[in-house]
């Protein structure tokens, strides 16, 4: 029975997955207590993350927000509705687009390097060796990395969200010769200081998912260099369907709590 | 917490341990007295690297009882060995140095990390280390520019940089050329006379083990098949023992 052993693996490597994941954020969350505190490290794995993501996830936002304009500016005037460019664009972008694309992009990037970085450290038993000299690598490695997360992710979005919006102004003015302060106003009439926030608790969640996901998948990274490359390429695939999955359970949520 | 001539400092009662399905350790016992150097020897694959790596508590059994510093460090989480593992020093097959930084960084780093040493004494300990292993005046050097003999003698000095009670090495002197082989066993062996006299060695090396061990025990199938003075296991009948020691020792 070759199938039902197939399914008997994939089952037990996703328990193990699933299960290991879990254990990594328990570890996390019962070493950020404790003594000492890397501030050092957290700023520089900022800085890292930081520098790492932010071209990319401009660059992407801009564009997103330019071909939203550009489809909503011609598919609503089929119902008389192109005055309502902004409001549309800036709700998709700040509720949805802008975390989301900002978590799969930056996600994707740092989660990926994270995974490469601990990865070669667990396969040339640096991991072990941070653990031999009395360190706690979880404490030193995994925190910092998580603290990094929950203040770039946010802050990454919030620059998206803006650069989108004003991806979306760029079309709406030059190509669809729709007044700037139009833009805006109705922007500002229909969007409410809600749609932004919540657009940021996404980004918050998503920052944490993806990267324990990245460590995570270095620190059970097994079989040399073969292996590095394996759980680096699981972490970007991994990365991507974790955001998108656990965004529509995240949106459900949101809108039960504060709509 | 000094430790005492003769005290106990390393045990490990009737250990068991598998992989998926594969025992690698089947109720295995040891204990390590200050002062003495034990080296295990077996052919690659009995699971000597596994049984030092139970010592120091960077693996759990999955049965029995392992003490160290009188401790029992096999039912503690990492953070709670982590006080207790600090005491003990582990020496690593490819010394493990960490490719980030330089070999000074390296050997300064448990200083860094568990003391509040000045910066003026850290460099002088460094230095005092780095010329006990025979490589000063390497500080500024990656750990990609040495040679497998040298980041062996660096990893053996971040170890011992923090004079631990109890050092476990593993391998020391495998993948190294024989001049190399020789330097880290001639080490080894004038260690032992003082910053490292309690020692665990993991080897398939004989003649190393002769040089540096007090009490050898022959590893085989899970188990010690033979235990003591080096002078016991060269006269050893035990038939495991005299293949092991003619190198036709087939692990099965």
């Amino acid at each position: 029975m070759a199938w039902a052993e197939t399914i008997n693996r994939h089952l037990r490597e996703s328990v193990v997955w699933y299960g290991g994941l879990g254990l990594l954020a328990a570890q996390v969350a019962r070493n950020l207590a404790l003594p000492p505190h890397y501030f050092k490290l957290v700023a520089r794995e900022i800085d890292t993350i930081g520098v790492r993501s932010v071209t990319v996830a401009l660059t992407a936002a801009l564009f997103t927000g330019m071909v939203l304009a550009l489809q909503t500016a011609v598919n609503m005037a089929r119902f008389g509705a192109e005055n309502y460019v902004g409001p549309v664009v800036a709700l998709s972008i700040l509720r949805e687009l802008g975390p989301v694309l900002t978590a799969i992009l930056v996600g994707g990037k740092v989660a990926s390097g994270i995974t490469a970085e601990l990865g070669s450290m667990k396969v040339t038993e640096q991991i072990d060796a941070l653990r031999a000299l009395g360190v706690n690598y979880v404490k030193r490695l995994i925190v910092p990395r998580m603290m990094a997360a929950l203040i770039v992710f946010p802050l990454v979005t919030v620059l998206a969200d803006f650069v989108g919006l004003v991806g979306g102004m760029i079309v709406a003015v030059f190509d669809r010769e729709v007044d700037p302060y139009l833009y805006w106003n109705t922007i500002a009439y229909w969007v409410v200081i809600r749609d932004f926030l919540t657009g940021l608790v996404k980004s918050l969640v998503f920052g944490l998912i993806v990267t324990l996901i990245g460590c995570y998948n270095g620190l059970a990274t097994e079989g040399g260099t073969e292996g590095l490359g394996r759980s680096t390429t699981a972490t970007v695939v991994q990365v991507a369907m974790g955001v998108i999955i656990s965004d529509f359970f995240l949106t459900k949520l949101l809108l039960i709590l504060f709509w | 917490m000094a430790t005492r001539e003769g005290e106990v400092l390393v045990e490990v009662r009737e250990v068991w341990k598998a992989f998926d399905i594969k025992p690698v350790l089947r109720g295995l016992s040891l204990t390590l007295g200050k002062g003495t150097t034990l080296a295990v020897m077996g052919g690659s694959g009995s699971g000597k690297t596994v049984l030092l790596r139970i010592c120091d508590g960077l693996l759990a059994p999955d049965d029995g009882e392992v003490y160290l510093f009188g401790t029992r460090i096999d039912n503690l989480r990492e953070e709670q060995i982590l006080p207790v593992r600090r005491r003990a020093g582990y020496v690593f097959q490819n010394a493990a140095l960490f490719d980030s930084l330089s070999v000074f960084e390296n050997v300064a780093f448990p200083l860094r990390e568990h003391t509040r040493l000045s910066e003026g004494e850290i460099t002088d300990r460094v230095h005092r280390f780095l010329a006990l292993v025979g490589l000063p005046g390497i500080d500024d050097l990656l750990p990609a520019e040495l040679s497998g003999g040298m980041r062996k003698r660096v990893g053996i000095a971040r170890t011992l940089v923090t004079e631990p009670e109890v050092v476990f090495f593993d391998e020391p002197t495998a993948g190294l050329d024989p001049t190399n082989s020789r330097l880290v066993a001639e080490l080894i062996a004038e260690l032992r006379r003082g910053v490292a006299d309690t020692a665990i060695v993991v080897t398939h090396d004989i003649e190393f083990a002769d040089m540096v061990a007090d009490q050898m025990a022959i590893l085989y199938q899970g188990r010690f098949v033979e235990t003591g003075t080096p002078a016991d296991i060269h006269r050893s009948a035990n038939q495991v023992v005299r293949d092991f020691l003619a190198g036709q020792l087939r692990e099965g």
